[in-house]
Parts: C-alpha cells; structure tokens; sequence
C-alpha cells in the first residue's frame, strides 16, 4: 500500500509514545546512572566509574550465565521450531478436531508461569509427581534438586512443554493459508511428500518461522520465572540464567551497581540481536512483495 | 495484505478449482491421501496428551487431601474432596488474590489497545519522520527483559505513590503490551484497502467519527486478537507484578508463591489455587478459538 | 515527586543529552532532506542515514565494552576507535 508522507501522524503516536517512554525510557536511565556508581541505600551515591563493567565483564559468574541463557536457547530453538512444524503439518484442517486441537494447545500458554514452574515442580518430584515417580519405579535415578543434568533436562521439557504451542500455532496458521489448488497441482506433478513440504508448505511459513524464532529466542533468552520456581537457579549454579542472576544480584544481594552493569551488557546483546532479527524479517518482507 | 489477501487466495483458488473441473470433495480426498498415512492423528494426539499429562496431575492433586497426596501414589483421588477450593473460596487473602489480578489485566488490555489503535493507525497508514525507528524501538521494549527493569520500576511507582495499586501494574505491563498491540493492529489495519479511508473523507466523515464508525468495525477481530494477547501476557507475568505490590493489588499468582513458603507445605491447595488460575485463560480460549490462526496468521505476530 | 532515586551524575546527564542532541539533530536534518537518503552498503541491504546512526551507536557501546573487558580501563582508545568506526558506517554501510 502507498502511504502518503505526513508528519501529522505524531499526533496519533503520541500516546504509545508517553507511555511507553514513561515505563522504558525513565528506567532505562535510572540503571545508566546506578551502574557507574556505588550505594550502600537510602539514595547516597558515590562514583565508581567503569568499575562494575569491568568486574561484570571479567567475572567467571556473569560468562557462566551468559553461555547458560546462550545454550538454553538455541537448545530451546533446536528442539521447539522442527517439534512445532511436525505436529503443525500433522494437525487436521478441518472438522471438529481443529478447534479441540487448538484450544488444547493453547492451553499451556494462558497458564501464570510460576504456575508452570510449581506444575513441573511437583509432576517431577520422586515422591508424589507422576513424572518422577514413574521414573523411580522403572529404576531410573532422577531428581532434579540435586543433579544438574536432571535440572537442565526438567527445564528444557518444561519450555518445550509450555511454548511449543505457540510455533505451532504459528505455522499453522502459514499452513492453513495455502490454498487447495497448490496441493492439487503437487499431485499431479507426482510430488512426493518431502518435496511438498520443501517447495510449497515451507515457503509459505518462512515468515511466521521467523517470528516464532525471533519471539522464541527473545523469550528463552530472559527466562526467569519458571525455571526460577522449579529449581531456584541450582543446584549450585547449573540452572542459574541471566535473569535470575540479575534479579539475585539487584534484590537478593543489593548490588545495584554490578546488576546494572550487568543489565545494561544484557540489554545491549538483546538489542544487537533483535536488531539482527528485525532486519532480516523487514527485508524478507520487502523483497517479498 | 491481511484480510483481503487470504479472501483473494481463496478466490483463485476455487477458480482453479472450477477450472480444473475438480469438486471439493476430490480435493479433500487428494489432500488427505497427500499425507500419504492414516496415522497423521497419532503426531497431534501424543502431543496433546504430553501437554495435558502434567495438568491433569495438578487437578488430580487439588482433589486429594495432603495425607492422600503425601502418603499414597495414586492416578485419580480416592477419597475426592472439594476442602481445598473451600479453602480459597472462604479466605479472602486468597480470593481476593483473583480479583486483583482480573482487575489489572482488565485495565491494562483497556489502556493497551486504547492507545495503540491510534498509534498502529499512523503506522499503517502514513509516512513519518522517524517512522521506522520509532516502530523498531516500541519492539525493542517488548524484548526488554523485565528482570532489567524490575528495581527502577519499584521506585519509579514509589515517587509517584502508586506501589501496590492496580493501575502500577497496568501501567508497568503495557511496556511489553502497548508494542505488541501495535504491533498486531498495523498488520490487520494493512489489511484494510485504502480506498476505504478516503471515501469516508469524501463523504464528510471526521477522522475520530470515521475511526469509530467505519474503520474499528472492520477491524474488530483484529481488536479482539490484540485484546487476547495483552490479555495473555498480562495474566502470566508475575516478576514486575510481584514487584509493584505488597498486599492490596497482590497477583493471585504471587499470593501462591507466599502461601507456600509461609504455612509450610500445603500441597492440596496449592495445586486448587493453580488449577483456578488456568480457568480464567481456558474460558478466553475457548471464546477466542476461531480467532487463533487467524490471528496468527494476520497480524505479524 | 522525589527523583533522588535516579541518581544522576554529570558524566551520565553528558552522554544523555549528546543522544538526546544527535536524535534530535537527526530529527531536523531528516526533515530538511526527507527519505533518509537510502543506499545499499556492503551489508547489500538498504539503510537510511538513521539505520546508520543505530549501527555506529550500538557498535560503539560494544567497542567500548570489548575494551574495557579485554584491553584496558583506559576508554579514551576505545572512544577513538569507535569514532573510526562511526566513519566507517557512514561511508561504506
């Protein structure tokens, strides 16, 4: 669609702009300054310069939950975008079944997520989850509290768990606008199922493929509150990602300084990579048209 | 893009469809023996039982008493009792946990999409200075980890005296919902022609009058998609909700987290107070089902 | 309204405000000369002078961290090679 040029259209952005630049701006700010300075509380400042960078950037504790948040998500990406184009290919395009298939589905993603996390907390414990205690009998040790490979392993299928739905709906909803006649040129092509697949429904998803990877990596990125309540970032440190670093760092601990140098890293590798996304999408987007 | 173009893709396809001489029915059939199997039920059936497995087993707990639920393993109550939504539904610490959540997801949808219709209507329909940079920086909000913001969010409210209020909570969600609600109604707004618009003008129409009248109408499943997102996102996000409240504006989710730690572990309750709180999502599901893929598939989200 | 809590310095008000300037610089330059003068650099998509202010931006706040975390506390050296860089986009991206 041509769009006329109008300046006038501020006027209508206005509000989103107040507001937002209220929530976003203000505190975006406010952790600036906390982080070239040290406080000991009630608002007394001394300047500390670029002291928390350094220690943020050079302490073990902040490469260890950045190469944890790192390889959650693209183990998170690895396992949900392929698991979503599966059931999303095999779900029914018609009859009763779809809108049962996709209220189901849905379902997971409408729950708190400290509900989740308290879920998978008690479906995984040896002594009354069906998931841990199905696991004891069948005599495979597993308790996610004090083995970090089985903390990692609980937090992993609880994402899957929670967000697989949303890529399927997602490509779904790509499928679903592939028209009949698409198919029906396929067979009489003779196509094969794989290349269906490859040069007619994949196409057709790359796009919403690409937001359900922006919005799933974003979100995997900063997970806080569902591993936080299975396994409080342990045991020891194995589950201990960014966000709840930041968040033990800013309120546990009361290191405002440090937590905001570290927030401020952490926003910076967030905007590079949305940015990366965003391009990427725009311009598939444009070349598209 | 948007409405007309899936309409116009359904109108060349049923031209093909007459075209080639073929009835719906031997598409359907065509399409079906496509999948080459007539197993292709088992792929969404085993997932859907994988989502529901650790869902029944929170309902199944919220019917057993602690003593059945620490001392016997069973796969449905034995001795079922309702004592544990009695619980909820007789304490107001816990009951009102509800309403206060319902209240500030209800204002932060209101003002979310209130302000991002006008918002998403110059980005769909006009040129601007600074136009793209300003859309990329209302998504880089949504992408901003709450965890950053949580502590000068605290004191922000504080100087204004809103800590534990609903309106802090609404106001503090919508820096990931007002985006996101743009977001959605600029690709659904795209999808009206133009032409619409202009005939309005033509026709005498001021623009609050034709936005009301013409244009919130055509758009209204895009409205009611929006809705269900900040909807969404508001009802599961705890950390800033956590964060903005002490007592009186207490999430129900966060009510559970302190009721937890604070009479021990009473496990039958807890699993009553999570299965309410899947309540509320599954009704808006269940109204918005027919919306889901399309919505997905319209907006940009 | 108390806004002690934002704990402002000098050096932080600083580099708000020069943000605060080039943004706004931007703002009058762009409406002057609308369209951005849109090109496509070595990155073989098209950018706006804007897109390329972001880019000299972020790739700054990186240059200084990757400084600060591997060479020295000294960001002066940081500062000029940023500034090399910011040329760098704005010639070639």
């Amino acid at each position: 669609m041509e769009k006329t040029y109008n300046n006038k259209a501020w006027f209508l952005v206005l509000p989103v702009l107040v507001l937002v630049a209220f929530s976003a701006v203000i505190p975006l700010m406010t952790v600036v300054n906390y982080s070239v300075q040290d406080t000991f509380g009630n608002n007394v400042f001394f300047w500390a310069g670029t002291e928390w960078f350094e220690q943020v950037l050079t302490s073990s504790r902040f490469h260890g939950a950045l190469i944890r948040s790192l390889s959650f998500s693209l183990v998170i990406l690895a396992i949900q975008i392929p698991l979503g184009i599966f059931v999303a290919l095999n779900m029914p395009r018609k009859g009763i079944g779809v809108p049962i298939c996709l209220v189901l589905m849905a379902l997971p993603l409408l729950i708190p997520w400290n509900v989740v996390g308290t879920i998978w907390q008690v479906f995984g414990r040896g002594d009354i989850g069906l998931l841990g205690y199905t696991l004891r009998t069948l005599g495979i040790s597993y308790n996610y509290a004090t083995d970090p490979w089985h903390a990692w392993i609980t937090v992993v299928v609880m994402d899957v768990w929670h967000w697989t739905s949303l890529v399927v709906l997602l490509c779904y909803a790509g499928l679903v606008s592939i028209p009949d006649a698409y198919y029906q040129a396929a067979k009489i092509d003779g196509a094969s199922r794989w290349s269906v697949f490859r040069y007619i429904q994949l196409p057709k998803m790359n796009r919403v493929l690409l937001i359900a990877v922006l919005l799933r990596f974003m979100d995997s990125f900063m997970i806080y509150t569902e591993p936080f309540v299975v396994t409080g970032g342990g045991p020891g440190s194995a589950t201990n990602f960014l966000s709840i670093d930041l968040v033990k760092m800013a309120i546990g601990q009361f290191d405002l300084g440090p937590a905001a140098a570290m927030s401020i890293v952490y926003f910076l590798i967030i905007l590079a990579l949305s940015w990366v996304f965003y391009t990427v999408m725009t311009n598939y987007d444009t070349a598209n048209r | 893009m948007a409405t007309t173009t899936t309409t116009m893709l359904r109108e060349t396809a049923s031209s093909h469809h007459e075209a080639l001489g073929q009835s719906e029915a031997v598409a359907r059939k065509m399409r079906r023996r496509g999948r080459e199997s007539r197993f292709w039920w088992l792929v969404p059936t085993l997932y859907i039982v994988f989502l529901m497995l650790p869902i029944y087993w929170l309902v199944n707990m919220s019917f057993k008493t602690n003593t059945e639920i620490l001392g016997s393993f069973s796969l449905w109550p034995q001795n079922p009792t309702l004592r544990n939504y009695m619980v909820i539904f007789t304490d107001p610490a816990w009951y009102s946990g509800y309403i206060n959540s319902i209240i500030y997801v209800t204002l932060n949808t209101i003002i979310s999409v209130g302000v991002a219709l006008p918002a998403a209507y110059a980005f769909s329909r006009y040129k601007f200075l600074g136009d793209k940079h300003l859309f990329f920086w209302l998504l880089t909000n949504r992408m901003a980890p709450p965890a950053v913001f949580a502590l000068p969010f605290l004191q922000l409210y504080s100087s204004f005296g809103l800590i534990d209020t609903h309106i802090a909570v609404a106001l503090a969600h919508c820096l990931f919902n007002v985006p996101l609600a743009v977001w959605i109604l600029e690709g659904f707004m795209s999808g009206v022609p133009k032409e619409i618009d202009e005939t309005a003008y033509i026709d005498g129409y001021s623009f609050p009058r034709f936005f009301v009248k013409i244009f919130m109408p055509l758009i209204a499943s895009g409205i009611g998609v929006a809705a269900f997102f900040c909807f969404m996102f508001s009802w599961v996000e705890l950390l800033l909700a956590r964060t903005l409240t002490t007592t009186e504006a207490k999430p129900i989710a966060a009510t559970m987290t302190r009721t937890v730690s604070a009479s021990g572990l009473d496990w039958g309750v807890l699993a009553a107070a999570g299965v309410l709180t899947i309540i509320p999502g599954a009704l808006v599901i269940y109204f918005v089902r027919n919306y889901i893929a399309k919505g997905f598939a319209l907006g940009r989200v | 309204m108390d806004f002690s809590w934002m704990a402002w310095t000098t050096p932080t008000a600083l580099f708000f405000l020069s943000i605060l300037t080039l943004l706004l610089g931007m703002g009058v330059w762009e409406y002057f000369s609308p369209g951005g003068n849109p090109r496509v650099g070595i990155l073989r998509f098209e950018t706006t002078r804007g897109d390329r202010l972001f880019l000299s931006l972020l790739g700054s706040a990186f240059i200084h961290l990757a400084w600060l975390g591997l060479v020295s506390p000294n960001l002066w050296w940081a500062l000029a090679l940023s500034v090399v860089y910011a040329i760098g986009v704005f010639r070639f991206v």
